[in-house]
């Protein structure tokens, strides 16, 4: 289901990837070991990841070997790490989910998405205009869908005293 | 027959006739908007059906992605953008009818042989499916083990750019299924002692943030400026369709056909079905020096492909459980948390349920003639729609559908995660549809093969002695040449554009 990209955006050496996956197959074989065995049967938990595992780390080591054959770049970036407009906007997006897990409880919903929703759409570049009555609008009926009609517990953090 | 007396009753209620035409706006919208692409619409939606009753949600699913796929022609006529990857392969035609002020044939041809394909993966859904749970029912452990094993093999070897890195993606998919405690031996895995983990990683989270929070990751960092463009009243839609149906119809069979069966075929969902057909029918065409040139014969061709597929793809769903592509795959996630487990014992117990699937197909396409016409109408306005507005929004839905499935911040951790994982893959050529049927599958691939060995008192022989796993063993390592014959193939006729959809 990839879009047909022109051009990737960020593109790391197969062999970083080979390398990494790697190190995860040895931790996933590792892990796996210390499986207790099921008294009377052959086949512990551990045989299920320690296959898919040996998979994983035979794959890698080719991609490692393809990789440093290619004589691709270690690391090569689109244009948007050159733009700090793009490199904010990525930020903007990663920040806006760290900043729900860290506010939503004590903020409540409403607080954490109205700020949330303004700076990821300030991030973007809308008007400050449009941004508060999109993340107010936005916020008020996602929070109705949700809590009212779906009946999800949302937080209602600063706003307890208010709640509707 | 009783059954589908039954299952008229669940489909024509006026709460499921409402959530599908609910649905079927909303997919037609999210389809239109480059960017979103249906699988994000699927996915967008499970946080919702979530706490729907089972065939209402599946009506829910079966009408978004339905619409969604015709509707990606829009933005693809009207401004050169594929509203989705599965009408990407004839955007460039469409687009160069619109030019010739044909945007109306274009668009209509569009909407007129979706329906059509549609209906025919339907119809072959609807005859096939009890027969093939007929079967399925004398299915053991061993063979469905090689069911699964011929579904993700299929999703590996067939239409990959790159074979090695769709193997790793199935491989990351299938270790992320062994997390928690859903395995035959009920231990708990990889967990690192987190109560959030012990249950396994949650499905819809986990899709959330690999279909539409990546997405909203690669929008943010798309350097070309936003299109501000004026698009152009569309003319009569339905004007002329009869005569390109009676002059085009080995045509429009041969899409609908060839699109269910790519349906069928794990692995390769609508984006293939599209551009295969497209060359397909550019091989068999009259005219082939007309395509490219604003010639609607490749859009009636592959636009009928692209939505048979998706019918296509829930036959190996319904009956084995094993789905055809992203969007089966989320389907099946739903089934799965409905307590709706497909497979060939739903059609012994609960065939109404089944066969409601089955009229929600048939209604989901019948509706989106005048749905999809009004569609055609009002795209002016939606193409409108600012993404930069949107995409805000659609993050803060993500996380609102993330957090109701366990009422817990960790499915914010778990979007985020994935989200970020999806975005890298995908930019370095990883295709995310492997890993997904990875992590759907997983634990009945494991479950399969533990209780197959246990079985056989640890003796492999009866996977390939059985008459049937035998065949399905004979059928995967077919697959498994796959690449082979198909490289042969492709040096035999000169190189063809085949398959770019799934490429990375």
């Amino acid at each position: 289901m990839t879009p047909a990209l022109e051009g990737y955006t960020m593109k790391l050496n197969d062999a970083v990837f080979g390398a990494l996956f790697l190190v995860l197959a040895i931790a996933v074989l590792v892990a796996s070991r210390a499986f207790p065995a099921i008294p009377g049967q052959q086949i512990g938990p551990g045989a299920f990841p320690t296959l898919v595992a040996s998979i994983l780390a035979a794959c890698s080591l080719l991609l490692i070997v393809r990789g440093l054959r290619s004589r691709q770049r270690w690391f090569e970036g689109g244009n948007w790490l050159r733009s700090p407009r793009h490199v904010l906007r990525f930020a903007a997006v990663v920040g806006a989910l760290l900043f729900y897990l860290f506010a939503a409880q004590a903020l409540g919903f409403v607080l954490t998405a109205v700020l949330l929703m303004i700076g990821l759409l300030r991030a973007f570049g809308v008007k400050w205009t449009t941004s508060l009555i999109t993340a107010v609008v936005a916020t008020l009926v996602i929070h109705a869908i949700f809590y009212k009609i779906l009946r999800v517990p949302l937080p209602w953090g600063l706003l307890q005293g208010v709640a509707w | 027959m009783d059954a589908y007396l039954l299952a008229l009753k669940l489909v024509f209620d006026p709460y499921v006739l409402m959530v599908i035409t609910a649905s079927a706006l909303y997919g037609l919208v999210v389809g239109c908007i480059p960017g979103l692409t249906a699988t994000m619409a699927t996915a967008l939606l499970v946080p919702v059906t979530f706490f729907m009753p089972p065939v209402p949600a599946i009506a829910a699913i079966v009408t978004a992605s339905a619409m969604a796929i015709f509707s990606g022609d829009i933005p693809g006529a009207l401004l050169r953008i594929p509203g989705t990857p599965a009408s990407a392969a004839y955007t460039d035609e469409a687009y160069a009818m619109t030019l010739k002020g044909q945007a109306g044939l274009a668009l209509g041809a569009g909407l007129m042989f979706s329906v059509v394909g549609g209906l025919f993966g339907t119809a072959v859904m609807m005859t096939s499916a009890p027969l093939l749970a007929e079967v399925a029912l004398k299915f053991s452990s061993f063979e469905y083990f090689w069911m699964v094993v011929l579904g993700l093999s299929g999703a590996v070897f067939i239409g990959s750019a790159s074979i090695l890195k769709a193997l790793i993606s199935l491989m990351l998919g299938l270790l992320i299924a062994c997390v928690g405690m859903e395995n035959p031996a009920g231990l708990p895995r990889f967990t690192f002692g987190n109560n959030e983990l012990a249950s396994g990683i949650s499905l819809i989270p986990m899709m959330v943030g690999m279909f539409a929070v990546s997405e909203i990751l690669r929008y943010a960092v798309d350097t070309a400026p936003e299109m501000k463009t004026k698009v152009a009243q569309v003319g009569d839609v339905f004007k002329g369709m009869w005569s390109l149906t009676k002059r085009y119809k080995w045509g429009i069979l041969r899409g609908s056909a060839f699109g269910t069966v790519i349906g069928i075929q794990p692995g390769s969902g609508a984006d293939m079905a599209s551009w295969m057909s497209y060359a397909m029918s550019k091989r068999f065409s009259k005219e082939p020096e007309k395509f490219g040139t604003g010639h609607v014969e490749g859009i009636i061709e592959s636009g009928a492909a692209n939505n048979s597929s998706l019918a296509g793809a829930w036959i190996p769903a319904v009956v084995f459980g094993i789905p055809g592509d992203s969007i089966t795959a989320i389907a099946i996630g739903v089934l799965y948390m409905k307590g709706m487990n497909p497979g060939p014992t739903i059609f012994v117990n609960n065939p109404q349920d089944i066969y409601a699937v089955f009229l929600v197909f048939v209604l989901a396409n019948l509706i989106m003639l005048p749905f999809g016409w009004a569609m055609i109408k009002t795209a002016r306005r939606v193409l409108q729609i600012s993404r930069s507005i949107l995409m805000p929004t659609i993050l803060l839905f993500c996380i609102v559908g993330a957090f109701a499935i366990n009422n817990t911040v960790f499915g914010v951790v778990l979007i985020l995660c994935f989200g970020l994982l999806a975005y890298l893959l995908e930019e370095n050529g990883f295709p995310t549809a492997p890993a997904i049927l990875g992590v759907v599958l997983g634990q009945m691939l494991e479950e399969n093969f533990v209780t197959s060995m246990i079985k056989s008192d640890y003796s492999i022989a009866p996977f390939f002695s059985r008459p049937i796993a035998g065949g399905l063993a004979a059928l995967t390592f077919l697959i498994l040449f796959w690449p082979l014959v198909s490289w042969a193939w492709r040096n035999r006729r000169g190189t063809r554009p085949l398959a770019d959809g799934t490429a990375g």
